[in-house]
């Protein structure tokens, strides 16, 4: 039983501070971009670009899911693609 | 009996075929997939009634985003030692993981500190002035229900977190417990990620 769990946390050993680093520098340039003047369309793809990187690298490391089935990555998934649908299907209202 | 024990124990690393991890792994990866429904709908709304309005505020002027960019490294910095605390229960080392966890639930209070400063400051002084009063602009009804929603969330973390750290101080849970506790506050830490991008920066 021990040697399980000792290799069950060997095969989850992540480099957590690697990951912390990138999340703090992705933070710190999304300031930065929001206080430098440019093109909002510019602007806003480099902000959600940057969010979304910074919430995979949450869900993938953080929340073990690179290292889990598939299964559960496609229940993480389904609210996103719904998020998503649920976006378009409004758009008609307010144009 | 000793049957039953060793059924169970056995049972422990893979409870059914259908749940490889756990039951409740599944079911709490469930619950935030609804979760983030509930959250993805709150933001879909903020976006489409901000692209239909004709007079939206600029976020970053009407609400200031240092303060709010130190919240999102508080609650970087407590994902962190969240996982640092799993890893310590993991490796048995039940002092480090203590404190990792009451760093955790430490980090949970200081980010709703903030959050109570900033509500009273912006609710008493900065949107008056701007003019964006409840009565007078959705800005402040889908601003506050948003961060209000995700406010609950981080109150709700910081109990979980709480009950968790006293029932493994008792010897009821274990590591397993821990990682599904660290699920939901890194949940609550990627919608914050989310929810600083679209209503504070964008």
């Amino acid at each position: 039983m021990a040697t399980t769990v000792h290799a069950e946390a060997h095969a989850h050993q992540t480099n957590y501070m690697g990951v912390f680093w990138w999340l703090l520098g992705l933070t710190i340039a999304e300031v930065a971009v929001a206080y430098t003047p440019m093109p909002r369309l510019i602007m806003i793809v480099l902000l959600v670009g940057m969010a979304f990187t910074k919430a995979s690298m949450v869900a993938l490391y953080f929340m073990h899911l690179k290292y889990e089935r598939t299964t559960l990555m496609l229940i993480a998934l389904t609210p996103l693609i719904l998020c998503v649908f649920l976006a378009l299907m409004l758009l008609p209202d307010i144009s | 009996m000793s049957e039953a024990v060793a059924m169970h124990s056995a049972a422990d690393a893979a409870e059914s075929p259908l749940t490889p991890e756990s039951w409740g792994k599944l079911g709490m990866w469930i619950f935030l997939a609804a979760d983030a429904m509930s959250f993805g709908g709150l933001i879909v709304g903020y976006a489409l009634l901000r692209h239909a309005s004709a007079q939206w505020p600029n976020p970053a002027h009407t609400l200031g985003i240092n303060l709010t960019a130190f919240m999102t490294f508080l609650l970087i910095v407590s994902s962190v030692t969240m996982v640092l605390s799993l890893s310590a229960i993991q490796r048995g080392d039940m002092k480090a993981f203590k404190k990792f966890l009451m760093l955790t639930i430490l980090g949970g209070l200081i980010f709703l500190g903030c959050q109570a400063y900033e509500w009273t400051h912006l609710i008493t002084e900065r949107l008056p002035e701007a003019g964006l009063s409840f009565t007078t602009h959705l800005f402040a009804t889908t601003f506050f229900v948003l961060t209000g929603f995700h406010g609950m969330h981080v109150t709700g973390g910081v109990i979980y977190n709480s009950c968790v750290l006293a029932a493994v101080s008792r010897g009821r849970y274990g590591p397993k417990h821990v990682e599904i506790a660290g699920l939901y506050w890194h949940f609550v830490d990627l919608v914050w990620i989310l929810i600083f991008t679209f209503v504070y920066l964008i």
